[in-house]
Formats: structure tokens, C-alpha cells, sequence
């Protein structure tokens, strides 16, 4: 693990992702720290960090665009799964190496509440705490995005992909509260979600039979539910909607609340991406 | 050392690989030969666990290698097809990051990298970046991250594809220096490069295995179907009675060579005793004779045979030449096997690359 660790993070600092992400994230830092901070004369540093996770959206997919799938691009993915090693080694290996990147950009910015106090009163337990918030995001986002690099060969694609799906996760609670909370909206909504799934699987398989078969599964166990209790189905998607609302956990560490939750949260949905990679890539042997 | 049993790998309805059995032995250089797309780097990821197979087992040094891959793994040093390098790291920075993810310890570590890299000569380029280094080398670097962590066995696709014929030759003396202390599996679409350094062939063609045998033992093989070829205005009865009548030979292949002519094929060494008394035979039976020649047969006959007639099972696979070339069987072997031919193949004795497809084509014109 510590050498695909090692051989990672020198690749992100030999290229220019790493440079790339660090700069994106330093200049917004200063920037959004001058306007909210010195012109405004406010000592709170969570104000800088509330305005942030749009650039991580951006920065992130750059980040980690090459991960997995420039291994599959070089060949080298054939190394890899040659060497005595377990597929979670080498992708956990992987995955540190870039939160590696993304927790030198928040220990960097630690600074700023340090200088900021020399011009004022700084809550530093608010601070902090909401800096952690905003570490856990990124990690949490480099996770989703591992996932998509473990999914897709093409670089440019895996960025778009998971740019796209920043968005999507930055949008949920909006499009949590446009969404109807009857219960038949949630029923149409699980049904189409039971078909997009049998597609994904479709397309990841190429096996008609698993993926339609799970699309008809969803949609029978969701329509059964729907008639023998129906009032569990109300207002069910919106509140699904919502958990996965990604950026909104870090609400409570801006307002100075110390989320056990929101920590406990981010830590869960790492595990579950991370894991999907790991299956995502000792899948590929199959193929 | 490695068992490979009843090995099967299918990509949706198509098999790659069909049911192949084998057993590589200690302190041996294989051979894996087959035309392109045979199934010899399938079969040869799915020995190295890079890939999953159907059905089947690989046992390397007793451990399964789907059962307990890292185990296993541990006994293989792997170069795929197309060399795995990080080409932004330098040969030392790869071969230091290779030893570490293959677990050689930490002391052992500069020591295992050095002599890798002395006994691949890549000290002079050990500090520039895989990306500026030519083909040759890179392989050599592909060859030195095999030899890392001292595995039994190297296993190296295709090591000399794309390379110039000075390269060639050095990086075949250094799999014959590598075979003094480990066991050895190359593959290769060309039989001379297989016939230059193994000692035990395993053809594959089409997904099976055709033959699994030493380089001597096929050599011997290919010497036994050298033959007296004939060609005579007769039915195919009359012509093996007349063979016959000539002394104690056999027939080994008889059929129609159109334009009213029948062709045989007399088993016999190259001596002109045997022809003179089959021509005394035809002549005192009064039948034409347009044609009567040596065949003399090379491996690499007897690989274009192995690997045409594969569709029709193993055992008659040599005496099957009267199926003739089956159409476009997608071998992309078969230019450089038939330049290697021209080369042995003597003005007088006709080649048998040239014999086969006119043979082949003028009895598809007849039906």
C-alpha cells in the first residue's frame, strides 16, 4: 500500500494535477479571504470556507481525473494486477495519496484564522471545526470522483463526470424541496430509478438479463410497497433526496456547530465509494 | 511448478480460450506459440491473475491462483504485451517502486534493483525518464520489474515484437541467461524465435492446446513427415497399389490434384532409391507421372499444419493436409513463417508452402 501510496502522490506532483488544484484552491482561498475577511472587516474564516465548495467541485475531477483511469490508458493497470497486492491496497493506496493533496490545501489554509487573529478576535473552535468540515467534503468528493475514474477510461470524460455529478450533489436539497412529497411521485421516481439502475448494470455487465431483471425487480418491489404501505412512500424520495445532499452537511460546521453527524456522515459515504471502487476495479478482471 | 487445468475463458460467446491443460516444470524455457489472436496472452494473463478465467484451475507452486492470489503472485514475475511503465518515473524510480509493492524488503531492496537492472544493461539510462528511453529499452525495463522480487517464474508476452534484429538478439541472450536460474514461459506468433531458446513447445491455435511437447520431439515429428510427393494420371486406388507395388512404403496422404491428376504422398527420408522404384513402378504400370519430389518438412511446417488443422482435433493434425488452408483463419503469423520457409526450402524440392494452397485451391474449383 505505501509504495502505490508513494508512486501516486509522486505522479500528482509530477504532473500538473496536483500543482493545478493546490493553486485553484490557494488563490480562492486569498481571494474570497480579502472580500469576506479584510474588506469586510469580519474575523470569521467559516465565511471564506462557505463560499469554497463550488471550487472544489471544479478542482476535484481535475484532481482526480487520472487516478484509475490513466492506469488503464498505460497499461499499467496490468502491473497492478499482477503484483502480490489486494485490489483495496492499491486503490486505498490511491485514494490517500490524493486526500493527501486536499489536506495539505486545508492544513495551508489552518493559517489563515492564525493570521486573522492578529487583527481581531477569532473563534478558533469554530473555525477549525468548520475547516475539518470542509476537509471531510473534499475527501468525501475525491471518493465519488475515484469512483467515476475507477468506472471510466477516458480522462476528459471522468472529469466531466464527475463535474456533472458535483453539481447534481450541490443541487439535491433544491431539487429535494422542488420535488412533490406525494406518495406517487415517490413511487414514479423509484420506478425510474429502478430502470436507470438495470441500465447502468446493462451497460456495466452487457448482460440483458441482469440488468433488465434488476430494473423489473426495483420497479415490483417499489410498486408492492407502494400498495401494501402506502404511507411510507410519502415524502420518502425527497427525504432520500436529501441525505445525499452532500455540500449541506457542512452548513452546521460554518454556523459553529460541531456536526458529530455530518463527521459521521462523510466518513460513511468514503467507506461506501471507496469500497465501489475496489469492486469496480476487481471487476475489470472479468472482462 | 504451475498446473493449468481444463483453463476455459469466454468473452460473452466467444471463446478465447478452450479448455486447455498443461504443466510448466522447474528450470525450463517454454515456448507458447500460436498465430495472433490464438488465446496466448489470455491465457497468460489468466496465469499471472490479471484476468479471470471461466472455468479451470491455476495451481502456481501448489496455490490456487484464484484462490490465493497473493500467494501465487509472489512466484510470477509478469511483462505483458505492452510493457506496464509509468513512463514519468526513471528505470530506478520504477524498479525502486516495483520492488516495494512486491514486498522485498527494505534492505534487500537497493541490492534486488541494482543487479536487475546490471544483468537487463540499463545503468546507463537508470536516471533518465521512461519516457525519453527507445522501445528496446523500455522493454528491458518491462524485463527488469519481472525479474524484481526473484519469482521462480518469468513469464514474458511477446518480449521481442517491435524490436529491431540487433535488439532481438539481446534481449534472446538475455532470456537464455535468465533460464540458468528460473524457469522461463516466452510466447511468441514466430516459431524460429520459440526454436532459438526454448526446449519445450506448447502450441495454441484457436483457444486449444495442438501441441505440448519438446522443441526436439516436434523436431522429430517434423522430420518423420518429410515425403515423397507424386503426381499421376490416375484414380487414388491405382495410385496407392502402385506405391505399393514399388516395395514396402506407406501412403500417408492420397487425393485428386485435379486436371485428371492424383496426388500422393509416399512416406519416405530423402533418398533417391525410394523415388527411382516408385517411378519404376509407374512406368512399368504405364501411368504418366508429371511430378515426383522430396518434401522435406520444417517446424515451421508443422506449426502452419498444427495450427490450421486444430478445428479438426489433434491426432491426424499433421496427416490433414488434405483440408487445405481454410480461408482467412485471421493468422497473422503466417508472412513471417512463410519468409522463414523461402529460406530452406531448396529450388529442387519444392516447398511445401507452395504446394499446399495450389493443392487446396484447384479441389475447391473441382467440387
Amino acid at each position: 500500500m505505501e509504495a502505490i501510496y508513494k508512486r501516486e502522490l509522486k505522479s500528482l506532483f509530477n504532473g500538473l494535477t496536483a500543482w493545478i488544484y493546490m493553486g485553484v484552491m490557494f488563490v480562492m482561498c486569498g481571494i474570497f479571504t480579502m472580500a469576506n475577511n479584510l474588506l469586510s472587516l469580519y474575523s470569521q474564516f467559516e465565511y471564506v470556507l462557505s463560499s469554497l465548495p463550488l471550487f472544489l467541485l471544479v478542482a476535484v475531477p481535475i484532481l482526480t481525473m487520472r487516478s484509475l483511469s490513466g492506469e488503464k490508458r498505460a497499461r499499467t493497470d496490468q502491473l497492478l494486477y499482477s503484483l502480490p497486492l489486494k485490489m483495496s491496497q492499491i486503490v486505498i493506496g490511491k485514494y490517500f495519496a490524493l486526500v493527501t493533496v486536499h489536506a495539505a490545501v486545508s492544513l495551508v489554509m489552518g493559517f489563515v484564522p492564525v493570521i486573522l487573529s492578529l487583527y481581531g478576535d477569532v473563534h478558533f473552535g469554530s473555525a477549525y471545526s468548520a475547516l475539518l468540515g470542509f476537509f471531510l467534503l473534499g475527501c468525501a468528493l475525491i471518493a465519488v470522483n475515484l469512483f467515476l475514474s475507477s468506472l471510466i477510461t477516458n480522462q476528459a470524460a471522468v472529469c466531466f463526470a464527475g463535474i456533472v455529478a458535483g453539481f447534481l450533489l450541490y443541487l439535491m436539497s433544491g431539487l429535494a424541496s422542488l420535488f412533490p412529497s406525494t406518495a406517487g411521485a415517490s413511487l414514479f421516481a423509484f420506478v425510474v430509478l429502478s430502470v436507470l439502475a438495470g441500465l447502468v448494470l446493462y451497460f456495466l455487465t452487457k448482460n440483458l438479463l441482469i440488468g433488465g431483471g434488476a430494473a423489473l425487480a426495483g420497479a415490483a418491489v417499489s410498486v408492492v410497497v407502494f400498495f401494501v404501505k402506502k404511507t411510507a412512500f410519502e415524502g420518502l424520495f425527497p427525504r432520500i433526496i436529501e441525505y445525499l445532499a452532500l455540500f449541506d452537511r457542512l452548513n452546521s460546521f460554518i454556523n459553529g456547530i460541531f456536526d458529530i453527524t455530518a463527521v459521521v456522515y462523510y466518513i460513511t459515504l468514503i467507506i461506501f465509494f471507496v469500497w465501489l471502487s475496489v469492486q469496480s476495479m476487481d471487476k475489470k478482471r472479468w472482462n | 511448478m504451475i498446473k493449468v487445468k481444463n483453463l476455459t475463458k469466454k468473452y460473452g460467446d466467444n471463446t478465447a480460450v478452450n479448455d486447455i491443460s498443461f504443466t510448466i516444470e522447474e528450470g525450463r524455457i517454454y515456448g507458447l506459440l500460436g498465430p495472433n489472436g490464438a488465446g496466448k496472452s489470455t491465457t497468460m494473463n489468466i496465469i499471472t491473475g490479471c484476468l479471470a478465467a471461466t472455468s479451470g484451475t491455476v495451481l502456481v507452486d501448489g496455490k490456487d491462483i484464484f484462490e490465493n492470489p497473493i500467494e501465487a503472485k509472489k512466484h510470477i514475475g509478469y511483462l505483458p504485451e505492452i510493457p506496464p511503465l509509468y513512463t514519468d518515473m526513471t528505470p530506478a524510480e520504477y524498479l525502486e517502486f516495483v520492488a516495494e509493492a512486491k514486498g522485498v524488503p527494505f534492505a534487500k531492496r537497493a541490492k534486488q534493483v541494482k543487479s536487475a537492472m546490471e544483468k537487463t544493461d540499463l545503468i546507463p539510462v537508470a536516471d533518465r525518464l521512461i519516457q525519453n528511453l527507445s522501445k528496446g529499452y523500455r522493454q528491458r525495463v518491462g524485463i527488469a520489474q519481472a525479474m524484481i522480487g526473484d519469482p521462480d517464474v518469468i513469464i514474458l508476452d511477446e518480449p521481442t515484437v517491435g524490436l529491431d534484429p540487433k535488439q532481438i538478439i539481446e534481449i534472446r541472450e538475455l532470456v537464455r541467461s535468465l533460464a540458468k536460474i528460473k524457469t522461463v514461459i516466452i510466447s511468441s506468433h514466430i516459431l524460429s524465435e520459440i526454436a532459438e531458446v526454448c526446449d519445450h513447445v506448447l502450441i495454441i491455435s484457436g483457444g486449444r492446446l495442438v501441441a505440448d511437447e519438446s522443441l526436439a520431439s516436434l523436431e522429430e515429428r517434423a522430420k518423420r513427415s518429410n515425403g515423397l510427393c507424386i503426381k499421376a494420371r490416375c484414380d487414388a486406388d491405382t495410385l496407392v497399389k502402385t506405391v505399393k507395388s514399388a516395395g514396402d512404403f506407406e501412403v500417408v496422404h492420397v487425393g485428386n490434384a485435379g486436371h485428371g491428376l492424383c496426388e500422393g504422398v509416399v512416406s519416405a527420408e530423402s533418398d533417391t532409391m525410394v523415388s527411382e522404384k516408385v517411378f519404376a513402378a509407374f512406368a512399368a504400370a504405364g501411368i504418366p507421372v508429371s511430378e515426383l519430389y522430396f518434401r522435406e518438412s520444417s517446424l515451421e511446417n508443422i506449426f502452419l499444419k498444427l495450427t490450421e488443422s486444430s478445428i479438426y482435433g489433434d491426432d491426424d493434425a499433421v496427416a490433414a493436409s488434405d483440408n487445405g488452408p481454410d480461408g482467412e483463419d485471421g493468422e497473422g503469423g503466417d508472412a513471417e513463417d512463410g519468409d522463414a520457409n523461402d529460406e530452406n526450402g531448396g529450388p529442387e524440392k519444392e516447398s511445401d508452402d507452395d504446394y499446399k494452397p495450389l493443392f487446396g485451391s484447384v479441389g475447391e474449383e473441382d467440387r
